[in-house]
C-alpha cells in the first residue's frame, strides 16, 4: 500500500460510506436539527418582537396614564381654585349682607330713636304748653297785692314746674 | 480566506515527498521489515536495525490487518476480510490471515515481498477489501450517526427548549458551520447544500481526531479518501453549475481578445485544480502531522540503538516535541475540516446562478 497511489477499493468503500452517512445523517440528524433550530430561532425572534411591541404599548400606556394623571391634577387644582373663589364670594356676600343688614338695623333704630325723641319733644311741648296755660291761668286767677309777691310767686311756680 | 501560508504547505509537501522517497528506497530493499521479523523469529535477535522509514510508512498507510500491539517479535493484529473480484475467476472473500504473513497462498492469490496481494496466474483483479481504513471509517461513521441521532432526538423531543449538554456542544458547531462557513458563501442556497457540507465537516473532523489515537487508522491522510471527498465536491459543483457560470468561464467577458484564450485555458484548468487542491491539502496536512509525530518518536529508537543513554536522553526532547505537535494536530484536525468545508462551499457558490462574481475574479 503506497502513500500517493489512491487504492481503487478504498475509493469504492469511501464513496459508499460517505453516501450512506450523508443520506442517513440528512434524514435522521440534519433535517430534524436544522428544522428545530429554525423553529427555535423564529420562535425567539417572534418573542422578541412581541416583547418589543408590548414594551412600546406599555410606554404608550404609561404616557397616557401620566397624561390622565396630569389632567386629573389640573382639574383638581381648578376645582379647588373654583371652590375657594366660591367660598370667598359667599363669605364676602354674607359679609356685605350682614353689613347692609346692620346698617339697615342701625338706620331703623336711629329712625325709631328720632321718632321717640320727636314724640317726647312733642309731649314736652304739650306738657310745657299745658303747664304754661295752667300757670298762666293760676297767675291770672290770683290777684296779688304787690308786685314783689307776684314775682315771687311766679318764680316759685317756675321752680315747681321743672321741665322734667 | 483561511488558506495556510504557502510556505507551510510547501514544507508539508516537501516532508511528505521526502518521506515517500525515503520509503521507496526502503521498499527497494530486498527484505520487507515485516518479512524480516518473521525470518528472524526463530533466531535470536542481534543485528536487527530499527528502520524508521518503513515503520512510519507502515503506520500511515492502509493495511489488510489492524495492528494493535507490537513488541519485538510479538505482533497482535486483527486480520481483516479481503474481498477480491477477478474478471476470470470471479469473487473471492477470505480473511487476510490465510496468507500467514506471506508464507501461504490462498485461492490463487499470494503476498508479494511488499505484502501486496497478487494473483498467481497474473490475471487482473479488483481489491475491494475491508481494509483498516474502511473499518475505521465504518466505526467513525457509526459514532457520527449515533452521536447526531441522539442529538437530533433531543431536538425532536422539544424543539423550543434551551440546549444542554451534548446537544449544546453540537449546536454550537452546527450553527458555526451554518452561519460562519455556509451562509456567507451560499446565502439563499444555504439549506440546499448544508446537509452535505455538515456531513463533510463532521466526517473529516471525526476521522482526523480518531486518526490521532494510537494504532488508529490514518483515514484522512490517505489519498484515496481525500480523492473521494474532493470528487464529491467536484461532482456537486458540476451538477449544480449554471449556464451563466459556463458562459462566463468560456467567453471571459470584458477581457482583451489576445488574453482571452489564455484566461479561458486557466479557467478550464481551475475546474480541476480546485478539487485537486482540496484533496492534496487535506492529505498532506494530515499525513505530515502523523509523519512528524512518528519521526520524533523514531528518533528515540534510532538513538537508543547507538546507546541506551542517548535513547533515554533524546526521549525527553522527542516526547516534548511530539506532544507539542500532537496538540497542534488537534487544532489542525478541526482546521482542515473547516478549510475543506469552507472551500467546498466557496466552489459551489461560484457555479450557482445568483452568485456575484467577485469570488471568481479573486482567483
Amino acid at each position: 500500500m503506497e502513500l500517493l497511489k489512491p487504492e481503487l477499493g478504498l475509493i469504492f468503500w469511501t464513496t459508499l460510506i460517505i453516501l450512506v452517512v450523508y443520506l442517513l445523517l440528512s434524514k435522521f440528524a440534519w433535517k430534524p436539527i436544522l428544522d428545530a433550530l429554525k423553529a427555535r430561532e423564529s420562535h425567539i425572534d417572534n418573542e422578541l418582537k412581541t416583547a418589543e411591541r408590548v414594551r412600546t404599548e406599555m410606554s404608550q400606556m404609561k404616557s397616557q396614564h401620566e397624561d390622565l394623571l396630569r389632567q386629573a391634577k389640573e382639574e383638581r387644582s381648578q376645582i379647588l381654585k373654583e371652590a375657594k373663589e366660591t367660598k370667598d364670594a359667599i363669605v364676602n356676600e354674607a359679609k356685605d349682607k350682614a353689613r347692609e343688614e346692620a346698617a339697615k338695623l342701625l338706620a331703623e333704630a336711629k329712625k325709631e330713636i328720632d321718632n321717640y325723641k320727636m314724640a317726647a319733644l312733642i309731649e314736652v311741648k304739650n306738657d310745657v304748653g299745658n303747664m304754661v296755660v295752667e300757670l298762666s291761668q293760676k297767675i291770672i286767677q290770683r290777684e296779688l297785692s304787690n308786685k314783689d309777691e307776684h314775682l315771687k310767686y311766679v318764680n316759685s311756680m317756675l321752680d315747681k314746674s321743672k321741665l322734667n | 480566506m483561511p488558506y495556510k501560508s504557502l510556505t507551510n504547505k510547501f514544507l508539508y509537501l516537501f516532508i511528505a515527498f521526502m518521506a515517500f522517497a525515503f520509503s521507496s528506497v526502503q521498499a527497494g530493499h530486498p527484505e520487507h521489515p515485516a518479512h524480516m521479523e518473521e525470518k528472524h523469529a526463530d533466531t535470536p535477535k542481534t543485528d536487527e536495525k530499527y528502520d524508521a522509514g518503513s515503520v512510519i510508512m507502515h503506520h500511515i498507510t492502509d493495511s489488510h490487518e489492524w495492528e494493535i500491539y507490537s513488541k519485538g517479535h510479538t505482533h497482535i493484529s486483527l486480520p481483516l476480510p479481503v474481498i477480491l473480484y477477478n474478471i476470470e475467476h470471479g469473487l473471492s472473500v477470505f480473511m487476510f490471515s490465510v496468507f500467514e504473513h506471506g508464507h501461504a497462498n490462498y485461492n490463487g492469490y499470494y503476498l508479494d515481498k511488499k505484502h501486496h496481494i497478487q494473483s498467481l496466474d497474473g490475471s487482473a483483479f479488483y481489491d475491494l477489501s475491508i481494509t483498516k481504513n474502511v473499518l475505521a471509517m465504518l466505526v467513525s461513521s457509526l459514532i457520527l450517526f449515533l452521536l447526531f441521532r441522539s442529538v437530533a432526538k433531543r431536538y425532536q423531543a422539544n424543539p423550543l427548549q434551551a440546549p444542554s449538554g451534548m446537544q449544546n456542544l453540537f449546536e454550537v458547531l452546527i450553527i458555526f458551520v451554518r452561519d460562519e462557513i455556509v451562509k456567507p458563501m451560499l446565502k439563499e442556497n444555504t439549506y440546499r447544500f448544508l446537509p452535505y457540507l455538515l456531513t463533510v465537516f463532521f466526517f473529516i473532523w471525526i476521522n482526523n481526531l480518531l486518526g490521532l489515537l494510537p494504532s488508529a487508522a490514518n483515514v484522512t491522510g490517505n489519498i484515496a479518501v481525500t480523492v473521494t471527498l474532493a470528487l464529491f465536491t467536484f461532482f456537486i459543483t458540476m451538477f449544480n453549475s449554471s449556464g451563466h457560470y459556463w458562459h462566463h468561464l468560456l467567453t471571459a467577458p470584458g477581457v482583451p481578445m489576445g488574453v482571452k484564450p489564455i484566461l479561458i485555458l486557466v479557467e478550464v484548468l481551475s475546474i480541476f485544480t480546485k478539487p485537486f487542491a482540496l484533496l492534496i491539502r487535506l492529505f498532506a496536512n494530515m499525513t505530515a502531522g502523523h509523519l512528524i509525530v512518528l519521526s520524533f518518536l523514531s528518533l528515540i529508537f534510532i538513538f537508543g540503538e547507538m546507546s541506551a543513554i542517548a535513547g533515554y536522553g533524546i526521549s525527553l526532547f522527542s516526547l516534548a516535541f511530539s506532544v507539542f505537535i500532537y496538540c497542534l494536530e488537534l487544532l489542525v484536525a478541526v482546521l482542515q475540516a473547516y478549510i475543506f468545508t469552507n472551500l467546498s462551499a466557496l466552489f459551489i457558490s461560484e457555479v450557482l446562478p445568483h452568485d456575484n462574481h467577485h469570488g471568481e475574479h479573486a482567483h
